[in-house]
């Protein structure tokens, strides 16, 4: 699937949600559920500082695609990691370093992208382009 | 009886006061519980600051035309309010600042040129960790050294380690008056008289005090004192340093610019008389005329009133949280403002912090500036509810509604 399909599929299942309540608590159902990262990787050298919440971040490449784990240790700030992963995991270097997140702001979540929000989820972003970058210049 | 309705605060008046308090957050009223970060500014605050702007904004102690000497005259009689709230012999002991962080940098620069090699500074363990960075930056310069006054489980300063750190060397002692963190009041009335036996300065930050208590400088014989503005109901960017005039002669000057100057030829300038010599450039005339205003408008509230208020506010919200189980709050001394810092099992504080929000209602989460106190209790950070006056039990219900709701979400 292509990163903007997926989007799409994630705006229509946030369009079912009648307030922010439902919205709430599907993300942190997310966030509880996942198993994001290997815990070997929960290091400071993979660490996003956000100073609030923490957020770790990996990559590899296999077959041309990067893989993404995450973490949190804000449950919130994970649940909203899952559905990053979601989109870019599993895409080409390509594909990630021109995919923007206007989603976001269509799934009402908006606020926690804000880059004065302490969550480290800017950087998150940031780091996840990085990592494409980093590996489409491998590729070339 | 008599007292007790004396001391009642008309809280509904009060709070037609403050125009934000009417606003909404996410489709919900506002329930503001972030004071002790910054407080909201009442009408006859916001009134003052349109005034200024609106009909006499001028460059001040410069000007031979009548705004500037209107503004002039307006700043400076701001100065005489907040000397007569504090109690200061004279208002040139109140130095305009930016704020605490400007006031406390200003004194330990200025001691950059009093210590040696082999002088001792003493902080608290309770302190902003914005507030650590000056002292620590003052030792690097001058060879002194650091020593940290330990705390205990309740967030309480150790005493008998105070004592036992205090000696000869001991040049300057730093300390607030309240912990931002905690809410802890500090024994400054025994921290300064026990410094003052071995001739160390000593400094208190009152950033956190002023919102509840009305110090009185010259009967707790302290050095120096420092708050802001926007933590008693005045604008930001803007505070004070009380400092006695003696301290205050002895300190060389922070900034060079206009205003501290006598008199300048390229081959010496002599500095201003106190306060000038420390308010270089054109100051927050604005600012520092509302802060007069704010400062009137806490004392027609009165302190006293104020106190009980809060208190009760305290009381209340304490109680009621624990019941609310694995909850547990951080500071339990028997000495405190209205301040709760508080974490919900293993919940991280963003999370609460967030879901508060949705229900509109805001408090502070995080480590609050001062990671060391975080660090000793082995914690991320905690949530933070701080009252002020203006605040109510109705307000302490639906907040604790919402926390009730945000932990069983994030169960
Ligand atoms: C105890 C204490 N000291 C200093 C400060 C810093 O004040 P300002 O940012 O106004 O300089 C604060 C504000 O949070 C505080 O609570």
């Amino acid at each position: 699937m292509t990163i903007e399909a997926i989007q799409n599929d994630i705006i229509d299942e946030f369009s079912m949600f009648e307030d922010w309540e439902e919205r709430y608590q599907y993300m942190i159902d997310l966030g509880k559920t996942l198993p994001l990262i290997d815990e070997k990787y929960k290091t400071e050298d993979h660490i996003i500082k956000g100073c609030q919440s923490k957020v770790w971040v990996h990559a590899n490449l296999e077959d041309d695609k990067i893989n993404f784990t995450a973490d949190s240790d804000a449950i919130i700030t994970k649940g909203i990691i899952a559905i990053l992963i979601r989109v870019f995991s599993n895409q080409n270097p390509k594909a990630i370093i021109d995919a923007n997140t206007d989603f976001i702001d269509k799934i009402g979540l908006k606020e926690h992208l804000s880059p004065t929000r302490a969550n480290g989820l800017v950087s998150m972003i940031k780091q996840l382009k990085l990592y494409a970058i980093a590996y489409q210049t491998q590729l070339n | 009886m008599y007292m007790e309705l004396k001391q009642m605060l008309d809280i509904q008046k009060i709070r037609k006061d403050f125009p934000i308090l009417n606003r909404k957050v996410n489709g919900k009223p506002l329930i503001y519980f972030d004071n002790a970060a910054t407080s909201q500014t009442p009408q006859q605050v916001i009134d003052v600051i349109v005034d200024y702007y609106s009909n006499y904004n001028a460059n001040i102690h410069r000007g031979v035309h009548a705004l500037s000497q209107e503004a002039t005259d307006a700043y400076e009689l701001a100065r005489v309010k907040i000397q007569k709230h504090f109690n200061a012999k004279s208002p040139h002991e109140i130095i305009y600042t930016s704020g605490t962080t400007h006031s406390i940098n200003l004194v330990a620069n200025g001691f950059s040129s009093l210590l040696t090699k082999g002088d001792e500074i003493l902080i608290s363990a309770l302190e902003h960790h914005s507030n650590i960075v000056p002292w620590q930056m003052l030792c690097e310069r001058t060879g002194a050294t650091l020593k940290v006054i330990p705390m205990n489980q309740n967030g309480e300063l150790v005493l008998s380690e105070f004592d036992a750190l205090l000696n000869d060397k001991t040049k300057l002692v730093f300390v607030n008056h309240i912990s931002n963190a905690l809410g802890t009041i500090n024994p400054i009335e025994y921290i300064i008289n026990e410094a003052h036996k071995v001739d160390a300065a000593v400094l208190v930050d009152g950033a956190q005090s002023c919102p509840h208590i009305k110090p009185d400088v010259q009967s707790l014989d302290v050095d120096f004192y420092v708050c802001s503005a926007h933590k008693i109901c005045g604008p930001t960017g803007v505070g004070m340093l009380y400092g006695k005039e003696a301290w205050l002669n002895k300190l060389p000057p922070y900034q060079g610019g206009g205003e501290m100057i006598a008199e300048v030829t390229f081959e010496k300038t002599t500095y201003a008389d106190l306060p000038h010599k420390f308010e270089a450039g054109t100051p927050n005339i604005c600012g520092g005329i509302a802060f007069g205003a704010a400062v009137d408008y806490m004392n027609a509230i009165g302190f006293e009133a104020i106190a009980a208020h809060e208190n009760e506010l305290l009381d209340y919200a304490t109680h009621q949280l624990q019941q609310i189980e694995r909850l547990k709050i951080y500071g339990t001394s028997k000495e405190k403002t209205s301040v709760i810092s508080f974490n919900v099992g293993a919940i991280h504080p963003y999370d609460i912090g967030t879901i508060l929000d949705k229900m509109g209602i805001a408090v502070r989460t995080g480590h609050h500036c001062a990671q060391p106190i975080m660090d000793f209790y082995n914690i991320p950070g905690t949530i933070r509810a701080s009252f002020m006056f203006y605040n109510t039990k109705e307000e302490i219900d639906t907040f604790i509604a919402a926390l009730k709701k945000a932990v069983l979400m994030l169960s």
